[in-house]
Formats: C-alpha cells, structure tokens, sequence
C-alpha cells in the first residue's frame, strides 16, 4: 500500500473514532447504540497501538531487534524459552485478565455510562498500556526480574519492601472482595450454588485424567471438563426443580461465606495438580468462549444502552458505593484501565518467553488494550439492562430498602421507574427466586449477558444462560481465589521464613497449613465482615481493593519513572511520569476521603462514629446492635489500612524523587542494572513459524 | 486454507501445553542426546512440567 493510501485510512480511523467519542459523550437520547461503543473503543485503541505505543518502543524505549532477550540467553528449554510471539500474547493474556475487568465497570455504572467509558478509553492507552509495556521491557532487560526486585535493585531497599507488602494487601483484599461476589450471586440460588459445587468435582475428574489416566493429554481431558461443566449449568436448572434436593443448596450467605473459606484453605493445601491447575485450564477456555461469544452478540444484535450517560449519584450519593465522581470512578475501576497487579505478570513471567524485544508492544500493550475491550463489554452488559432494573439488583437492603415494595419506591423516586412485578418477571425468566438486592456486580452482568445471549440466540433458554454467566464469573473468579491463597501462602512461608528459616520451606507439611491458615483468615475475615455488613460489603471492600491495586500501579510507574531519568532520559519520563501523577491524586484523595469524609457512606471514621453514638443512645433494631461492634472494630481497621496504604505510596514517590534528583544534580545513585548487550542469534523466521 | 487451519491447530496446542512433551522430545534430541540420558516417560515429563508451572504469581485480577 502506498504511503498516501495508509495516511488517509488512518486518518478516517481517527475521523471515525472522534465522531464516535463524541456521539457517545454528547448523546443526551433516550438510548444510544452499543455499537458506538464497540467503534470507539476499536478506534481509540488502533490509533495508539498504532501511534503512541509505537513511538514509545522507538523513542522513549528503544527497543533493539538485535539484543537477544532473556528467553535467548538464558533459555533452559522451559522457563527461560524463547515463544512464538502469539502463543506468548496469549499466555499473557490468560494471565492478565481475571474478573476484575468484569466487576469494576458494573459497579461504575452507578455515575452513568459516560465516565467509566471514558476512563477504561483514556486510562488504558495513556495509563494502563504504557504501564504494562514499560515494566515488561525492564524486565526484559534485567533478565526476567520481578517488580520487587528490580524496585530493591533500582531506587533501594525501600521499594522492593513496599512492592512486596502491597502485593500481599492486593491479594487479601482481591480475595476477600471476590469472595463476596460469589457469596453474592449464590446467596439463596440452589441453582447457581449446585453449578458453581460442581465445578470442584469436576476441576478434579479433569485433574485425574490429566495426571494418571491419560498423562498430559490437555486438550483431551479440558474437553471433557468444559462438557461437564455444561452439563452442570443443565443439572443445577434440574435439581432447582426438585423440592427434596433444592433445600440442600439453598444457603444464607454467611453459611457460604464458610464454605468459601474452607475451599479456599483446601485448594491451598492440595496438590497443584488436582484442583489448581485443571480449574485454571477450564477457567480460561471459558474466560476466552464467552467473552468471543459475547463479543460476537454485541456485534450481531447491536442492543440499545438504556442507561443515561450520567446519573445524578456523581454527587456521591449512589446507592451501590458512596462517594463523588471525582476520585471514585477511577478507584472502582482499576482493571481495564490501569491494574498495577498486571506489572506482576509483565515483570518475572512474560519475559522468560518473549523471543525478541520488537514485540514488547504487541504484547505488554496489546495485551493490556484486549483486557480493556473486555471491560468495555462489561460496561455495555450493564448499561443495556433498564436502569430501574440495574439499580434494584445492584443496591444492598440498607441502600434502598429491605422489602421489594420500598426498594422499588426508592429506586423509582429517583426517575428510574422499575416495579416489583417487572422484577418478580425477571427473577422468573432467570430462573431466580428474587433479583433483589444481589450486590457485588456478578447478578446483574450475568442478567445483562443473559439477555444479550437470549436475543441473539432465542429468548427460551434465558435462565440457562443465566447460570451459564454466574458458572463463567464463578469459575474464574475461584481460580483467582485459589491461586491467589497459594501465592499469598508462598509469600507469607518467605516473610516467615526470615524469623524462623524452618518455616520458609515451603513443602514442610505444618509450615504450610499454618500459612495456609493464616492467608485464609486474613481474607475470610475481610469476607465474613462483609457478608454480615447490611449495606452490602461491597460498598466498603471494592474501593478498598481499588486503592490498593492503583498503589501497586503507582509503584511499578515509581520504578519505571526513576528508571528513565536514571537513564538519562528525564526529558520523556513523561509517558510514565503523568499516569503516576495521576495515580498520586486519585489514590491519595480517594484515602483523604474515605479517611475525613463525614457522610457516613464514604467516610470509615465518620460510619464507625455514627454507629457508636446509635449504639450507645440504644437506637439500632436488636440484630445490627449485635454485629454493630464488629462492624465498629472493622471500619477502624479500614481506615487505618487505606492510611497504611496511601503512606507506603507517598515513601515510594517520594524515594524515587530522591534518586532522580540526585540523578539529575549529578551526585551518586544506585547504578542501572541493565544487563550488557549480547547479539540475538535466532533466525527471526524460526521462532516465528 | 488447510495449512492455515493447521497452524492454528498447532497454536491451540501449544498454548494448552498439549504438545508439551513432543517439544520436550525435539529439545532432548537436540541437545541432550550426547549426554547419553534417555528422556522422561510422558508421564514423568508431564509431571514435572505441571509442578513448574504452578510456581509463582500465574494469574491476576
């Protein structure tokens, strides 16, 4: 194609993306098509892979075709091993995109379409991307080094601890938070709650089959595990029709909650290869089924988004999370636009494979743009249900009203009518006893995918793909917590490991179930609180998790920040330094907030005053009197872990500022650990067949 | 076409770690072979290749 040729296409791509933006931001119709969506994001992505990452990989990078990476120097044929660049995007990918990207936008939907849109655009090019390709190249070029190390190794002992310590704190809260969903979208529902059981037997059927009864036959053995699963979704609709089984799988949530924690301690202990590593096979063909077949929905039935571009809860006074536009949007949704948990993957894993450093963007950017589609379609399931419908599922009992006929007299007050036959109707056509109330942003995905996939693909089957979408979020969503309980125990064995060394062996039978216990309270406890807790749990433990994954953002963007003036490159420390401003304000008035806020909905000093004082007068109803002081010793703990938090991220910048002005006045630093240039000697043809 | 649909096959199967041990066969013969060692059964090679890979932060939010 002629250069002429490739500028005018790339013009009318940014000509097409414009309007698309601005048709979404300016809409002010009844509806707006999901198909703008689709445009824009396809647009907006093209154009700075196109333009933006790619002069960072020249400029500001400079990655070099020629430097042979880790997986070329080192390669032992299998960590270190050099990858077909697309088997290495998809490993990447797998390991990127969990729930998260599912949950974050559904919850912001709350403020309206037009925010978390935007964010999830501009945070992910500008943000997000540059952060996972940045940290990736570093990695590359220090042989595979984790975040942590490389923080110890570049602006000193400081950054590493910080790295390590926020990375645990993720990993409770992720797992706490995640629990919730779950417990929330199986609270009362044999069906969704047989589903989601079976799926441990049969991660095990396929575990066994893998391991003994036919060795390594993957494919084979995640074929049958992904048709059981099917089966199961079938099975659970059976069962729920059977009075004499249903009663054994209709729980409360705090009775599930404990079933959660005891699985979660299970899966710790278990071999990887019964529970772990098959659920992980089966978690991830679905992951990448559903969301290609939703995808291809969107695109085949281009449904209406019924909800306004904004609602009037950017005051803060939303019914799912408390709190204004202006930080909260950009807490609630870190996956999709910016995860800091991402420079995990990009730092240690992914270099091992990559096979030349020409593909740093399509795989640390690339990745990180398809994680953000992903979200965008989240975004578009949640805002195509009718707003009244969104709001009625999405607010706990203590927002809105414990009985159906208060909350849909709230809900309606505030201009989104919904009725509570409207609701019964959809619970009914879900397969559901009520949709009331089912907080944690799994329900109302599922019931907008449902939807979706009922209109695309016959309306008959609504209350199978129902299930089928709880199973999808479930599985995965269970695959974090159990991974994430083993990493958590392999760090804590570590840490532990400093005081008593016989308790960092990490295949010593009591060190690992006295680690594995620990890592499981840590989490449940956070889970039980928020199961208990009457507004929902969610509402304190997401921006929770938010805070802390934007901090670990903000560490890796620390790293790489000091790492560019260090190189001499103060003058484009720009491309990571303005997304770690920007982290710097939100996270720090997200925690200010959160801290001094005296609305009681934002504010844990403020929420945990007004309890006391109804305590103490005897105001509250006999039930909550009961768990008020746990409640009470909970959201001073929150308060005080956000102010942890915010303090660790404020030494983080604050250190590497030191170094850089050092750096910059010409006084000693820690010397760049870059590893020395060695010629690449792969055929480029042979890695890439 | 065909071609094509192969190679995609093929990228399938290494993606899942399916053909894990036929790669593990070609490593071998390519640069252990004079070592004299005979390579691990299917089962042994799937055993240790499963273990490793379970080792470390494998997954994300």
């Amino acid at each position: 194609m002629t250069h002429l040729a490739k500028t005018i296409i790339w013009i009318l791509i940014a000509v097409l993306g414009a309007s698309a933006v601005g048709g979404i931001a300016l809409n002010r119709g009844e509806s707006i098509n999901a198909l703008w969506f689709i445009t824009a994001a396809v647009c907006v992505y093209s154009l700075a892979y196109r333009f933006y990452a790619a002069w960072i990989a020249a400029r500001v990078l400079v990655v070099d075709e020629t430097r042979a990476t880790p997986a070329e120097r080192l390669n032992n044929g299998h960590d270190f091993l050099p990858t077909n660049k697309w088997i290495v995007f998809g490993h990447h990918f797998a390991a990127i995109a969990g729930p998260g990207p599912l949950v974050g936008p559904t919850l912001a939907a709350q403020f309206g379409y037009l925010p978390g849109t935007l964010w999830l655009l501009f945070g992910a090019v500008l943000g997000g991307c540059v952060q996972d390709m940045v940290t990736l190249f570093l990695s590359t070029r220090r042989d595979a080094k984790s975040l942590g190390q490389m923080a110890r190794d570049e602006l000193g002992a400081l950054g590493g601890s910080a790295a390590l310590l926020a990375t645990f704190a993720i990993m409770v809260i992720l797992i706490a938070v995640l629990g919730l969903v779950v417990v929330n979208a199986m609270k009362h529902s044999p069906w969704a709650t047989f589903t989601v059981a079976a799926t441990i037997p049969i991660a095990m059927i396929v575990g066994v089959y893998m391991r003994h009864l036919r060795p390594g036959q993957v494919l084979e053995a995640s074929a049958l595990g992904v048709a059981l699963l099917l089966l199961s979704v079938a099975g659970g609709g059976w069962l729920d029709d059977q009075p004499s089984l249903r009663g054994g799988f209709d729980h409360e949530g705090l009775t599930l909650a404990w079933w959660v924690m005891a699985y979660g301690f299970a899966a710790a202990i278990l071999p990887v290869w019964l529970l772990l590593a098959p659920r992980d096979y089966l978690s991830t063909y679905m992951k990448l089924g559903t969301i290609t077949l939703l995808a291809v929905a969107i695109l085949f039935l281009m449904p209406e988004v019924k909800m306004p571009a904004l609602t009037q809860f950017i005051d803060g006074t939303g019914p799912i999370f408390g709190g204004k536009l202006f930080p909260f949007v950009f807490i609630t949704i870190a996956c999709g636009a910016i995860s800091g948990f991402h420079a995990l993957i990009s730092s240690g894993t992914t270099p091992k494979l990559l096979s030349n450093e020409r593909d740093i963007r399509m795989i640390g950017y690339g990745g990180m743009l398809l994680e953000s589609m992903v979200a965008m379609m989240a975004m578009i399931a949640a805002t195509v249900l009718d707003p009244g419908v969104f709001f009625a599922i999405n607010s706990a009992a203590g927002a809105v009203g414990a009985d159906p006929a208060t909350a849909v007299a709230t809900i309606s007050a505030w201009g989104y009518p919904v009725t509570v036959e409207q609701m019964q109707t959809l619970a009914q056509q879900m397969g559901e006893a009520t949709l009331f109330a089912r907080t944690g942003g799994a329900p109302s995905l599922a019931v907008g995918m449902a939807s979706i996939f009922g209109s695309a693909f016959g309306d008959g089957l609504l209350a199978m793909w129902y299930h089928f979408a709880i199973m999808f979020e479930a599985i995965f969503i269970l695959t974090t917590l159990d991974a994430g309980t083993r990493v958590g125990r392999f760090m804590l064995q570590d840490m532990l490991g400093n005081i008593w060394p016989k308790m960092g062996e990490t295949s010593w039978t009591p060190s690992v179930i006295v680690s594995s216990a620990m890592v499981v309270s840590a989490w449940g406890y956070f889970l039980y609180i928020g199961v208990i807790d009457p507004n929902g749990g969610v509402n304190i433990l997401w921006p929770l998790f938010g805070i802390a994954n934007q901090m670990l953002a903000a560490i890796a963007l620390s790293v790489a920040t000091g790492i560019l003036i260090k190189s001499d490159k103060l003058n484009k420390a720009w491309v990571t330094g303005l997304p770690l401003v920007w982290l710097i304000i939100i996270t720090s008035t997200a925690a200010w907030e959160k801290l001094t806020s005296s609305d009681v909905r934002i504010g844990f000093f403020a929420a945990a005053n007004d309890l006391s004082s109804k305590l103490a007068a005897g105001s509250l109803p006999v039930e909550k009197a009961k768990i008020a002081p746990q409640l009470i010793f909970n959201l001073h703990l929150d308060a005080y872990l956000t102010l942890f938090f915010v303090v660790l991220l404020w030494l983080i910048v604050l250190d590497m500022l030191r170094v850089a002005v050092r750096h910059v006045m010409g006084k000693p630093v820690l010397p760049l650990t870059e590893t020395p240039h060695s010629p690449s000697l792969l055929e480029a043809e042979w890695v890439r067949d | 076409m065909r071609k094509r649909l192969k190679r995609v096959w093929q990228g399938i199967r290494q993606l899942s770690g399916d053909d894990a041990y036929e790669r593990y066969l070609q490593h071998h013969a390519a640069h252990h072979q004079h070592e004299g060692s005979a390579p691990l059964s299917k089962a042994e090679f799937f055993k240790r290749w499963q273990d490793r890979l379970w080792s470390g932060i494998k997954r994300c939010c």
